[in-house]
């Protein structure tokens, strides 16, 4: 009798990120994971296919005044003002920690003119740990009238190659979901060279309180993340991936594996977990863990043979 | 300092007043790692709303590896939390933040006005434990009315330390505001003031304690979404002008730390 081998128990799940490799298609998204650390007793963090930590801009930052956060209907808004340590506690305090990790640690950073994103970059691009770059372009460019780079596909563009120019390893760019057309975004940012995208960064709103008639956060408005939006950064996802031909990734609230293969199937290539991990700090683990499932269950080669396969009549 | 979340099931139930209700949870990890003043985070639901969970200071503990919340029904969340039952199992995350700072070799005053009182009972029970000798230690409770002081009375009492309650409608203890008992019962040169309440009572005794010049340790409140230093959301002001993060610097801070209004 013939002896039938078993399928690799282990599921394929790696993804490419131009040469950034990732074991499994599951990061955490920046500004809902410290800096990795905080969460190193709670989940196995090497079986992540990585972990993006906080934004970091050139100076620390104090950040807005409270409060800075309100839940609302199947989410929340934050106003946490990109409070950071700066790049140079960045590299002392937190790059120790993150070199030691088996799974590759991508920085987020952000700045107030093309220049800041560029000498940021500088400062990291040496650093030995920084396996890629995320670059937040949703912060307003206070040399223009405080437009967000990412409302405008050429400052978008002229912070992805001031990035680009001054680093080596891969840069995903992140895009902002308050335009009109995110894929012209997107394909201005890849012409510029970004090695991938990720999207969707939290969607401006706001909060009443009405009885006292206040905003509910001291800065007035702030972005939205959570479970509401993913019907949102699903479309997003889907318009991108189809314009560009450079990898997306897909954010907005994803709390379970479901969630995640859905960005897959709508054409991501990775996937991010944002604030599902204040309500689970497990939670990216097991997202990881159920597309390993799905992939053994669909009996799929790999879980790249899902990406973009959205059938569309 | 390790954290721990584990399924809880709710071993017992009680209703102390129409709004104020106290749960006993099986948590043994949390539970044998827990100091006084630290809390909980937990889901008040499994579905997507209400989204986050909620802090809850550590009431009490016990060697059975229970833990305890008091809590006061407030919005959604304590709302649906009040609908909880003895059997069922709740997500808790914890023990979170950083607790009280016991000075074992100075008498101590516990402050509690209102919910403020939750994880005193904890701290009381610690402190009697750690010192051979209490007869020179108070604890301060105020509440508004009868119903939120007089369910707990009995379980303060226990420690033998002085124990004085407060109402502001006089409707049980004193009439008035623990800040006004303090004033009247003056603790001894040396004492470390422990509390926990609102902010204008906080205010008021951070100013007592300076003139006195008395250790004032404080258990502040803010919005949360992780409890865990990943969110960066519970910043308040301090002193030197920038911010702490109640979550994690906190949520006891030393009062001159803290910029007051
Ligand atoms: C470290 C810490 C420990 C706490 N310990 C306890 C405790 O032991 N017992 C207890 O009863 N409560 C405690 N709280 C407060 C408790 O977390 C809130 O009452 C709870 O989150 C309210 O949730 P909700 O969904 O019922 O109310 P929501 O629907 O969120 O809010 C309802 C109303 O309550 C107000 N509110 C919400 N949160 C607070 C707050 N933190 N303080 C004052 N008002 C608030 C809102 O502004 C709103 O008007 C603690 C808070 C912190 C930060
Ligand atoms: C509290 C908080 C802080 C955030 N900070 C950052 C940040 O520093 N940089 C950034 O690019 N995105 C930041 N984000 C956006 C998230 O990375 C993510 O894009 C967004 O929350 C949507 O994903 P989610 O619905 O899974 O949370 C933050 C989000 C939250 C909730
Ligand atoms: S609640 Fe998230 S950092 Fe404190």
């Amino acid at each position: 009798m013939e002896i039938v081998r078993e399928r690799d128990p282990f599921p394929d799940l790696r993804v490419n990120i131009g040469t950034l490799r990732l074991q499994n298609p599951v990061l955490t998204a920046s500004g809902t994971f410290g800096y990795a650390r905080e969460f190193a007793n709670l989940l196995n963090l090497h079986r992540l296919g990585g972990v993006i930590v906080k934004g970091i801009s050139l100076e620390p930052r104090h950040g807005n005044p409270p409060p800075r956060i309100v839940e609302t209907a199947c989410g929340m808004l934050n106003a946490i003002g990109l409070e950071n340590v700066g790049v140079d506690r960045f590299i002392q305090e937190k790059i120790p920690y993150l070199r030691g990790l088996q799974v590759p640690a991508i920085v987020n950073i952000l700045g107030d003119s093309v220049e800041e994103y560029q000498e940021v970059t500088e400062r990291l691009a040496s650093i030995e740990g920084v396996a890629a770059i995320e670059v937040n372009i949703s912060c307003p460019n206070v040399k223009k009238g405080g437009v967000a780079f990412g409302a405008n596909p050429d400052m978008a563009a002229a912070v992805t190659h001031a990035v680009k120019e001054n680093c080596d390893v891969p840069v995903i760019v992140k895009l902002s979901p308050n335009v009109s057309d995110i894929s012209e975004i997107a394909a201005a940012v890849e012409d510029a060279g970004a090695d991938g995208v990720s999207l969707i960064n939290t969607l401006i709103g706001m909060a009443i309180n009405l009885e006292k008639r206040k905003p509910e956060l001291a800065n007035v408005i702030g972005g939205l993340s959570g479970p509401a939006i993913k019907p949102v950064a699903l479309r997003m996802v889907y318009q991108v991936a189809r314009r560009v031909s450079i990898p997306v990734i897909g954010i907005g609230g994803i709390d379970n594996s479901r969630d995640a293969l859905e960005f897959i199937v709508a054409g991501a290539t990775a996937v991010q977990v944002g604030t599902a991990n204040f309500i689970n700090p497990r939670v990216s683990e097991e997202i990881a863990e159920g597309i390993g499932e799905y992939v053994k269950t669909e009996k799929l080669p790999s879980i790249r043979d899902l990406i973009g396969c959205l059938e569309v009549d | 300092m390790s954290q721990y979340q584990e399924n809880a099931t709710i071993t017992r139930y009680e209703r102390l007043s129409q709004d104020n209700i106290r749960l006993t949870l099986q948590a043994d990890s949390i539970a044998a790692a827990a100091k006084p003043g630290q809390f909980v985070m937990i889901r008040t639901s499994t579905a997507k709303d209400p989204l986050l969970r909620r802090p809850f200071s550590i009431h009490q503990t016990s060697t059975n590896g229970r833990i305890q919340i008091l809590f006061k029904i407030l919005g959604r969340g304590t709302e649906l939390l009040a609908h909880a039952q003895e059997g069922e199992q709740l997500p808790v995350f914890g023990p979170l933040g950083h607790g009280f700072d016991i000075r074992t070799d100075r008498p101590a005053c516990i402050v509690g006005g209102g919910m403020g009182i939750a994880p005193m009972l904890f701290l009381a029970k610690r402190i009697s434990r750690l010192k051979s000798n209490v007869a020179s230690d108070f604890i301060l409770f105020g509440g508004r009315t009868r119903t939120e002081v007089e369910p707990l009375s009995d379980d303060f009492r226990q420690f033998g330390m002085r124990f004085y309650e407060a109402t502001d409608d006089g409707s049980y203890g004193e009439k008035g505001f623990v800040t006004q008992l303090i004033q009247r019962l003056k603790p001894p040169k040396g004492s470390v003031v422990y509390a926990c309440g609102p902010e204008s009572m906080l205010e008021q005794l951070n100013i007592y304690c300076q003139v006195k010049g008395l250790e004032c340790q404080v258990s502040v409140e803010s919005v949360m979404a992780c409890g865990m230093g990943a969110c960066l959301g519970c910043n308040i002001p301090a002193k030197d002008g920038g911010y702490v993060h109640v979550c994690y610097e906190g949520p006891v801070f030393n009062a001159e730390e803290l910029a007051w209004k």
